[in-house]
């Protein structure tokens, strides 16, 4: 593609889309006709002007959302767009009850060993 | 018993249930759910295939029930699906309209002349998508799959895969009304 | 009846692997130490069963024997002899097989070492890996037996996928493998833990190196895979988050915790709950791993083919098995109290960090993994999760977890005790940024700053790591093996990060058409195609395309990518031509004929590969120094020179 804004944007697409007929490549990583069909309407909507949204947009339409590889971000996978920084607070909440605890008991004891190994 | 100490055996049950299911899905994991059925199917318009001046679209099939059967010559699949089809033709409840997918095959068009008359021809039209734009566009994401589209043009049903006796009656047959009020075609191509 | 001898073998295997089960646990439990000694014989005359198994299927590959069903899907007369022998696992009944076999070798590798350990405790620990081959024998047998006869014979085979068909194949799966299994080890000491009811002091140190190898291990096996797909399958990619490399990823990530987790227990008697939870954790998603490449329930590329009947037999294993684990657990485990305490900043409190990341990130990976299917269940059926969700939801679990490696590693034991350490950090943090910057805006005019981060982080782990050992090395002092370990291990990591950062932000990559004399230019160097030419291979025919890469006019050196087709399944591989020139591939791999004498090329320049390779090497090589350490050995030394009654504690 000629515009090298086009084309990493073009890039980009090719990347976070699914070959339909594949098992789990991308775009961009399938030797399968119809990926390469795929990939040459990508590049004459992105020439016509269509913004990221609308491309994909278009093939969900006709593909559903399993040709995307990012989830959509929507109310619906909410959950999943969630659920690493949820499951990182749970776990930096259990470490700091556990630290507490512990810090409470460390001012019983002697200090015999303070090595590093 | 401190409860905490049941967390991880009852995450590792809700897992073991998702599990469950997923293996009774399995038969389904990777096959695409067409958004488009339900819905008006997206005009199309192809050349035909004995002659490309002519052609064939959705406009002129609107009023009528009709199958469209993405096939090709080189696809495997699509010649065991082939009897099935022409026994549908001969039984003459709906019209198939073949839609001969090039992909990337350089004598695709000779090929499927070829195999059309060999093997018999159950299309009431054979068109040709020379450049894959159509099929995008009907979300065909390989060969063979079909789409059955009603008179009013929506499209209630979609096969991702080969037609069998069975999926005909079950899918295509049940759906049609009860005795659909298309000529019985002639045998030949269009 | 060769083959039938080896299926009865399996027979035997499993018969006796329900007497090392049952002897290993029955015998503590009731207290017949006769039987408890009994378990070593059964363990034995397994490994020999199975052994002889392993050797009847290869002896049929090799000698194209077509009336093994096995042999005849995945053989072929043309077959070269490595293929031949290592088509013993190129599919799925097979693979099952090389479980059983390693997990055999693993447990008469236990069975010899725990001369030293109490009798009842190596019992049981026998115990459980005699129920997890029975499990593995049994569905072998019922589902998946390799020994299967086809009658009437092949005339020839059907060969072996062409994509297995290189060196990568000999060596991935077997040291996969061989780590995954080994996390039964791990497993299998903290059941018997619970099953005794108790801890015993020493159980950490016991555990300690069976962990650390079978960790060391899973870190070659999967970067085996990672660099077997990228110079294999034509588009030079390394690492997809496909859910079957997540299945090898998130026990070594769990892993990674457990060992560390053991470090804390062994240390100071602390963290016992959550090392056995590891260690279940840690062997459970091995079984899931196991279940998900077989069961057909996710999409994936390296899948074997689908049975749902197999993925059912699979899951109630996995149900019973970690089911009554985690049962195990919730009864045991409460009984583990310590009332030992920590500082805020010591060691201790640096390892939880650690390890509560390291679980994040793992139950991140689950997620994303199982999403599909979780969707599925609730009706949404058409999500579907990629790179694009794994990379920067991973990477928030796993940056601060990089960023507190470097401070810990100077916390002591209890008291932490950071305060000497603060200024050499400082110091060493703004060295490492300033490398960073170096790098970003010397060697690449400043393209994606960001780099600057991940380049700054993994030069910051090296320098923090080496402050220390230098220090001692200074003074005269001793390092032992396990610290020497250690901070290899961690300068692999960092390694393996500033690889990551490179290939990630620099690699130039194009998809080019070339006819014979024409070129292209490539992220500064420069591909001319000469010509292409059909060549014969052993079972193939190719398409071998003769290409110069030259640089500023220089030449530098010439590759030859190729695709071939095998005979007899007519499915094509491709073979690229890499050259590795400072740490950077010049990689190129031919695609398809566009007539006319065109052809497509993948071409990619990938920065700093070389480190992706060497990094989980030290990783490795650190993990199997420490595990070396003079402790495990004087224990061993000790153990034989005691009294032979010393060893049976009362219970």
């Amino acid at each position: 593609m000629s515009d090298p804004a086009l084309q990493a944007r073009y890039q980009v697409l090719i990347h976070e889309l699914r070959c339909v007929q594949c098992e789990d490549n991308s775009l961009a990583d399938s030797d399968a006709s119809i990926a390469a069909d795929v990939r040459r309407q990508i590049r004459d909507m992105l020439n016509a002007g269509k913004s990221d949204r609308e491309i994909k947009g278009y093939l969900v339409s006709r593909y559903s959302e399993f040709i995307l590889f990012r989830p959509e971000y929507s109310w619906r996978n909410a959950w999943l767009w969630g659920l690493p920084l949820f499951l990182l607070i749970i776990g930096v909440v259990i470490a700091i009850r556990v630290i507490r605890q512990r810090v409470a008991l460390v001012d019983n004891e002697d200090d015999a060993d303070t090595s590093h190994t | 018993m401190n409860p905490r100490f049941l967390v991880p055996l009852g995450a590792f049950a809700a897992l073991v249930v998702v599990l469950a299911v997923g293996i009774n899905h399995s038969h389904e994991v990777g096959v695409l759910k067409s958004p488009l059925v339900g819905h008006q199917i997206p005009d199309w318009e192809l050349p035909v295939l004995t002659d490309p001046t002519k052609s064939l679209g959705s406009r002129d099939l609107k009023g009528q029930w009709y199958v469209l059967n993405y096939w090709g010559a080189w696809c495997y699949s699509c010649r065991v699906e082939h009897p099935t089809l022409l026994q549908a033709q001969r039984e003459g409840r709906v019209q198939i309209i073949g839609v001969d997918w090039v992909a990337d095959n350089p004598d695709e068009n000779a090929a499927a002349l070829e195999m059309l008359s060999r093997q018999g021809n159950p299309y009431r039209q054979v068109v040709i998508d020379r450049d894959g734009r159509t099929a995008i566009d009907l979300g065909i994401a390989q060969a063979p799959e079909s789409l059955l589209v009603n008179p009013q043009g929506v499209i209630v049903y979609k096969e991702p895969g080969v037609i069998t006796p069975e999926i005909w009656r079950r899918e295509f047959l049940a759906r049609l009304p009860p005795q659909s009020a298309v000529p019985v075609a002639n045998a030949g191509g269009s | 009846m060769l083959p039938e001898l080896g299926h009865f073998a399996l027979v035997l295997a499993l018969v006796l692997a329900a007497l090392q089960a049952f002897f290993g646990i029955v015998g503590p439990a009731l207290g017949r130490d006769r039987w408890a000694a009994a378990t070593t014989s059964a363990v034995a005359g397994q490994f020999v069963m199975v052994a002889t198994a392993v050797g009847i299927l290869v002896y049929a590959f090799v000698n194209f024997d077509f009336s093994v069903l096995y042999v005849a899907e995945n053989s072929n007369s043309a077959l070269p002899l490595m293929y031949r022998i290592a088509a013993l696992w190129g599919a799925h009944e097979g693979s099952l097989l090389l479980w059983i076999f390693l997990l055999a070798v693993w447990t008469l590798a236990v069975a010899i070492a725990s001369r030293n350990l109490p009798e009842r405790f190596a019992a049981r620990v026998l115990g459980v890996l005699g129920v997890l081959s029975f499990g593995f024998l049994l569905f072998t047998l019922a589902t998946s037996d390799p020994f299967r006869r086809l009658i009437p014979a092949a005339a020839d085979g059907r060969d072996l996928n062409p994509l297995l068909q290189d060196p990568g194949l000999a060596v991935h799966p077997p040291v996969l493998y061989t780590g995954y299994v080994g996390l039964a080890v791990a497993f299998s000491f903290a059941c018997a833990a619970m099953l005794e009811g108790r801890m015993d002091p020493d159980w950490a140190r016991w555990t300690r190196p069976w962990t650390t190898a079978a960790w060391a291990f899973l870190t070659c096996g999967i970067a085996l895979g990672s660099w077997w797909s990228y110079y294999t399958l034509g588009w030079g990619g390394y690492w997809e988050w496909d859910p079957v490399e997540n299945a090898s990823f998130m026990p070594w990530l769990v892993a990674t915790a457990l060992i560390h987790s053991l470090a804390v227990t062994e240390k100071r008697g602390l963290f016992k709950s959550w090392t056995l939870l590891l260690a279940i954790l840690a062997f459970s998603l091995s079984l899931l791993g196991t279940f998900l490449v077989r069961s057909g329930v996710l999409v994936s590329v390296h899948s074997f083919a689908a049975d749902p009947s197999r993925g059912r037999f699979i899951l109630a294993f996995l149900g019973l098995v970690i089911g009554g684990a985690l049962t195990l657990y919730a009864w045991r485990a409460p009984l583990l109290k310590s009332n030992a305490g920590f500082d805020l900043l010591s060691r201790e409190s640096f390892l939880l960090f650690n390890n509560i990341l390291l679980v994040v990130a793992a139950a991140t990976v689950l997620g994303g993994t199982l999403a599909p299917l979780i969707a599925d269940t609730f009706g949404q059926s058409s999500l579907s999760v990629g790179p694009p969700y794994f990379r920067p939801t991973f990477l928030l679990a796993v940056i601060p977890l990089l960023l507190l490696l470097s401070v810990g590693v100077h916390a002591n034991w209890k008291r932490g005790h950071l305060e000497a350490a603060v200024r050499p950090l400082l110091v060493t943090l703004v060295v490492a940024g300033l490398l960073g910057a170096a790098v970003v805006f010397g060697a690449y005019g400043g393209r994606h700053a960001l780099a600057i981060i991940g380049f700054g982080i993994g030069s910051w782990i090296i320098l923090s790591s080496l402050l220390d050992p230098v220090d001692r090395l200074r003074r005269h002092l001793s390092l032992s093996r396990a610290v020497l370990g250690m901070t290899l291990a961690h300068i692999g990591l960092a390694v393996a990060v500033i690889a990551l950062t490179g290939v990630e932000s620099y690699t130039s990559e194009s998809d080019i058409a070339l006819a014979a004399g024409a070129s292209a230019q490539v992220g500064g160097y420069d591909f001319k195609l000469i010509g292409t030419q059909p060549i014969e291979g052993a079972n193939y025919n190719a398409i071998r395309a003769t290409v110069i890469v030259t640089r500023d006019g220089q030449p530098i050196t010439t590759l030859y990518p190729e695709s071939r087709t095998f005979w007899v399944q007519q499915q094509t591989r491709k073979v690229a031509g890499i050259y590795n020139r400072h740490g950077t591939d010049l990689f190129i791999a031919l695609g398809d004929d566009l007539g006319a004498g065109r052809w497509s090329f993948r071409a990619q320049i990938r920065p700093l590969i070389t480190l992706l390779w060497l990094g989980p090497l030290f990783m490795a090589l650190g993990g199997a120094l420490a595990l070396s350490d003079r402790r495990y050995r004087m224990a061993r030394a000790a153990a034989r020179a005691a009294p032979p009654g010393a060893r049976g504690e009362a219970y």
